[in-house]
């Protein structure tokens, strides 16, 4: 369209406004515009700083601003003139037809309710976040437009916060914006008015769409979507994304799948935003070597430091939340001019983040050292560099964050990524490299999870009576659940009806029951109000309060509860320390004194006190696959050490010296004797949680084997197995040993062995059992009933897994695995490409790559999942003390 | 790590009260001398009694906790078997016990006494269900109940679901057990959906004002942890 012919669409007041604030409608903006005219859904993937919140509403804001400028109405011109393939129009209206049958849909689409300012008040569009924050945000910034152009569009939040009062109001009263999280929505549609509220919906725009489609949050919120389609017959959606690598997965995701049929899919429209200036990003290079293991990257502070006093505003990055409590730490070590220099992660109270936050926004900070928290797009003012310290996991990832500094397009965003380790230099090197080539590595779209769809299916039920029939066809509309089989389908709802055990002993006790119209429908209002509590896809780890006590007057020694609550901790973590433990949180060093009451009471240790951090989480983010490649590439081609700091090219020529570098495919297994124990270290580069499942896995085979594993370690790039049998003499005399070692079956019964003890997946268990409404949710700040009234996930993990291995809620858990905390799809990958690939070197001691893996003992946890192994050692210590 | 010394155990047999007590890894207790096998907390239909309120837990637990009375009882082919109370998760347990779990019950309870000592969940019990019902009693010197009183009593007792928690290095695990100071015992819950309350917890001080030593149910063996190396949750 030409550019005279967009502006057009534009009404005067709307162009006055842009005029006045000095602004030219964006390309894009106006793209946006012609859409919505067209009726067509639209993804926008564009850089941070491309107007593209304003985009996603001024369609909005525009119809709600009074009648339309020109003739152009419904599916008319633009449609025909602008597109050949199916529009998004067509698949809606196909979705309308077939709703034929169902009553009150068989009318002819009625004349559209009119709109402008004698209209009646119905909800036009729906806007929804992932953050709570986010849609706050936003609702403050589109306050702007309408208060300066006296629009008469009112705009309203609905969160969690949100006051019931009001929560109620909306519903009798929608605004004419709603600005909400995938939660909130889930809530609404299983409200009895929920058919009522949003018929007349217009739009839904979808922020930070990238982020939302690659968890269960989003698979909930594909089912809220083709509800809200099947509800909206006018509706249309509008995706927001930051550059990906598969736009059309999120264009599947906007608009409804017709299920069934050959492949065929529906497509929103696209519309892309090509980025700005190339960003300004380099690595931090320092004169000193960096150490071999480790994530701190300490030796950078002082220039980091430095960097910081010579920008503006500067956003720190860093992977895990203990990281983030080191460097702020290390920096204020340094801060000798008083910089304001301030902390963010998701565990400090949310009296302080917000502070923090809100300082932020008024420009009274430096730099903010901050995790992934503050990934997503809320406005932060003026960022003028972005410091990531530690490994980039990602290419897609360390992009987004650099999007975050310069918010002008037309700026070139600068940043620095600062290695911790040696192999955090290549990880470095890759990422550049992708960022240059603007190569992106986000994950594959989602396959719906099922214990998300048995949440969705009672809130459905809640909502209205419904014909199973029919709500398989409207859940296959929703992209992530368009191949999902009748059969699990039904397995789903029995699950929610009676549990779904072939032992059918619930029936009495159904949550959903058929009625002898052949419909579904919830019990009863306790069944409802059970929904309503559970709903929601985020479990979190369950977490602990923090609270600072006071010694005692009256009895020294003794310390009392009586400060301030300084934030959560995770319970696993809580539960692995001992008193007079110190460690890293709020800022401080603080020391642990006990569990009182659910909350774990800590005082101040005394100045200059070393933190012992018993866990560290290494990279919360696993290394992708796609820098992981490029990392073995980089390591095998000496021509491209040229582009490593020096430091690295004499490390690696030694590692070619003593042994050997592998080939990009290749797997080295290295094995040599130290300190009386065989050690085997292996470099699969495919990220710890893969690691740490194959360290599980290979230990068990190695006991089988009798070569009495003791242990093992890994990290993002490799691992080191320890014991009492010599590896190498074993593949000596049976050169098979290491290819059957690292054979694929060992995903078969091992793994399935291993998972029947597995803390890690009988967390993973618990996390579906939660979504899918086995066990009600536990709240913060909800008093524990004592461990006899509630029920542990891990018992009924061990029932079922005994009498119904393939229950719905183990084959959710179990499609987790493939991809969460045990990346098993990972090490399936893995184990294919190095089948007749294993290079063993023997030595007679440590080389120097694998010496980067030793260091992680001590340092990283030693996993084992084996009880009676940590038995017999708290046994022996006892006989110890009876001997001494 | 140095190779650990293995600690041989006489089977998993600890004094009490003077007495020989055989611990089993089921969570079972044999008295050889009155050859009485003792079990507690039970907490049959655990699951049907969450199901009532809308969470629709596995129907199988009670299964396995009878699994589990099986296992110890055709290993000490004991002349009575008292269970210490709770055997029931609620008043309708029994009534809503499957015929196939009656019928493994019934055969469990052929050709030996059976007492039923009455717990908080359960504090009657239909005849329906067999054996003899009881609020407590002697078992020569000891006082067989529900809940612990602590005392000058030699008690054996449940209710409380002890569980040990043990961290080595950063590794947790927790394991039901049985807790004694020699004199008296508290069992752990054999219920298959039976949580378990930490030892640490103030609940057991006054049975055990001297001390205790935690009995933790290992996978293969039972592991004697002395009070200093058990963690709180």
């Amino acid at each position: 369209m030409p550019k005279a012919a967009a502006i057009a669409l534009l009404p005067p007041e709307f162009r006055r406004w842009f005029k006045s604030r000095g602004w030219e409608p964006r390309e894009h903006q106006l793209q946006l515009l012609a859409k919505a005219r067209g009726g067509h859904s639209v993804l926008l993937v564009a850089p941070t700083g491309a107007g593209k919140t304003l985009a996603g509403f001024l369609p909005s804001l525009v119809e709600l601003a009074g009648p339309s400028p020109s003739p152009l109405r419904g599916g008319a011109g633009v449609a025909k003139s602008e597109r050949k393939d199916k529009s998004a129009r067509d698949v809606i209206s196909t979705a309308i037809s077939s709703e034929n049958g169902s009553p009150g849909r068989s009318t002819p689409n009625p004349a559209l309710p009119a709109r402008g300012r004698e209209r009646r008040r119905t909800l036009h569009t729906l806007y929804i976040s992932p953050l709570k924050a986010l849609a706050t945000d936003i609702a403050r910034n589109l306050e702007t437009p309408v208060r300066e152009m006296d629009l008469p569009v009112r705009i309203e939040t609905r969160t969690g916060d949100t006051p019931s009062h009001k929560r109620a109001r909306q519903i009798e009263k929608p605004p004419d914006i709603l600005l909400t999280t995938p939660e909130q929505l889930a809530l609404l549609l299983a409200h009895r008015e929920a058919g009522e509220l949003f018929k007349d919906l217009r739009r839904v725009v979808l922020d930070e769409l990238h982020s939302l489609v690659t968890s269960k949050r989003g698979d909930l919120l594909s089912l809220d979507l083709a509800r809200l389609f099947k509800i909206a017959p006018y509706l249309t959606s509008v995706g927001l994304s930051a550059t990906v690598r598969e736009p059309d997965d999120l264009r599947r995701y906007l608009v409804p799948q017709r299920a069934g049929e050959g492949g065929e899919r529906a497509l929103a429209d696209l519309v892309v935003v090509q980025g700005g200036a190339e960003p300004d990003i380099r690595m931090l290079e320092l004169d000193e070597p960096l150490p071999l293991a480790g994530h701190t990257a300490s030796q950078s502070m002082p220039a980091i430091y430095d960097l910081i006093r010579r920008h503006k505003t500067t956003l720190v990055f860093v992977n895990t939340r203990l990281q983030a409590e080191y460097t702020f730490q290390e920096l204020w070590k340094l801060n000798d001019d008083g910089l304001a220099i301030a902390l963010h992660h998701g565990s400090l109270d949310v009296s302080q983040r917000r502070r923090v936050e809100e300082a932020m926004t008024a420009g009274k900070l430096k730099a903010v050292v901050c995790t992934a928290t503050l990934d997503l797009g809320i406005d932060w003012g003026d960022v003028d560099l972005v410091v990531n310290v530690g490994a980039p996991k990602g290419a897609s990832r360390i992009m987004q964050r650099i999007g975050r500094s310069n918010h002008r397009m037309d700026e070139p965003s600068q940043a620095y990524l600062v290695p911790g380790n040696r192999f955090e230099i290549l990880e470095c090197r890759a990422a550049l490299d992708a960022v240059h080539e603007a190569a992106q590595d986000t994950p594959d779209a989602r396959i719906g999870a099922l214990d998300v769809l048995c949440q969705h299916i009672l809130g459905m039920a809640c909502a209205e009576p419904f014909r199973l029939e029919d709500l398989y066809k409207e859940i296959r509309s929703a992209a992530p659940y368009a191949a999902l089989m009748w059969e699990d389908f039904e397995a789903a709802v029995a699950f929610v009806a009676t549990g779904g055990y072939a032992l059918r002993a619930y029936e009495r006790f159904a949550k959903i029951v058929k009625g002898k119209d052949g419909l579904w429908r919830v019990r009863d209002a306790r069944i409802a109000q059970q929904y309503r509590l559970n709903v929601g896809t985020i479990v979190e780890a369950t977490m602990i309060k923090v609270r600072l006590g006071r010694t005692s007057r009256a009895r020294p020694g003794t310390v009392l509860p009586r400060g301030r609550s300084l934030g959560e901790i995770e319970e696993y973590f809580a539960e692995t320390l001992t008193p007079g433990d110190t460690f890293l949180f709020a800022g401080e060093v603080l020391r642990f004194e006990g569990i009182v009451e659910d909350e774990v009471l800590v005082t101040r240790a005394t100045a200059g006190t070393d933190p012992k951090i018993p866990s560290y989480e290494g990279g919360k983010f696993p290394l992708s696959t796609f820098l992981a490649a490029r990392v073995r590439a980089i390591l095998a081609d000496p021509f491209e050490w040229d582009r490593l700091p020096a430091q690295m090219t004499e490390w690696l020529l030694q590692q070619r010296r003593r042994s050997v570098l592998p080939g990009p495919n290749d797997l080295l297994v290295e094995t040599f004797p130290r300190a009386g124990r065989f050690y085997m270290t292996c470099f699969p580069f495919e990220g710890r949680l893969a690691h740490q499942t194959l360290g599980m896995l290979l230990t068990r085979r190695l006991e089988r084997a009798r070569l009495k594993p003791l242990g093992f370690v890994a990290n993002d790039y490799g691992l080191a197995v320890w014991g009492g049998g010599d590896i190498a003499a074993r593949v000596g005399r049976e050169p098979g040993f290491l290819d059957d070692l690292y054979a694929e079956d060992m995903l078969g019964d091992d793994l399935e062995d291993w998972l029947a003890e597995s803390t890690m997946m009988k967390r993973t268990f618990r996390q579906c059992a939660v979504i899918a409404g086995l066990i009600e949710r536990r709240f913060p700040g909800q008093q524990k009933t004592g461990r006899q009234v509630t029920i542990s996930t891990d018992l009924v993990y061990d029932v079922l897994r005994k009498h119904e291995p393939d229950h719905v809620l183990l084959r959710a858990a179990r499609a987790d695995a493939a991809t969460g905390l045990l990346d098993v799809k990972r090490l399936g990958m893995l184990l294919q490409r190095i089948r007749g690939r294993i290079i063993h070197k023997p030595l007679d001691r440590v080389s120097p790559l694998s010496v980067s893996v030793m260091l992680e003992i001590g340092r990283e946890r030693v996993y084992s999942d084996d009880a009676d192994e940590i038995l017999a050692e708290a046994e022996a210590a006892l006989l110890d003390e009876a001997l001494a | 790590m140095t190779a650990l010394p293995i600690i041989r155990h006489t089977g998993s047999e600890i004094g009490l009260h003077g007495r020989a007590a055989i611990l089993d890894l089921t969570g079972a207790m044999y008295l050889p001398e009155d050859g009485v096998l003792l079990v507690a907390d039970l907490h049959f239909e655990k699951g049907s009694s969450f199901a009532v309120r809308g969470m629709m837990l596995p129907p199988y637990d009670t299964r396995e906790t009878l699994k589990a009375l099986t296992r110890a009882v055709a290993r000490f082919n004991p002349r009575a078997v008292i269970a210490l109370g709770d055997s029931f998760h609620d008043i309708g347990g029994p009534e809503r016990l499957g015929d196939e779990e009656r019928a493994t019950l019934a055969r469990v309870q052929h050709g030996r006494d059976w007492i039923w000592v009455t717990g908080n969940h359960d504090h009657t019990l239909p005849d329906s269900i067999g054996g003899e019902v009881v609020e407590e009693m002697m078992l020569g010197p000891f006082t067989l109940r529900h809940e612990p009183r602590g005392g000058a009593d030699a008690e054996i007792a449940g209710h409380l679901h002890p569980v040990g928690k043990v961290v080595m290095r950063g590794r947790a695990t927790r394991r039901r057990c049985f807790v004694t100071d020699g004199a008296r015992c508290i069992m752990p819950a054999l219920g298959a959906y039976a949580g378990g309350l930490n030892v640490c917890d103030t609940a057991f001080q006054p049975v055990f004002p001297n001390g205790f030593t935690a009995h933790l149910i290992g996978t293969e063996r039972i592991f004697a942890i002395a009070r200093a190396m058990l963690c709180g949750d």
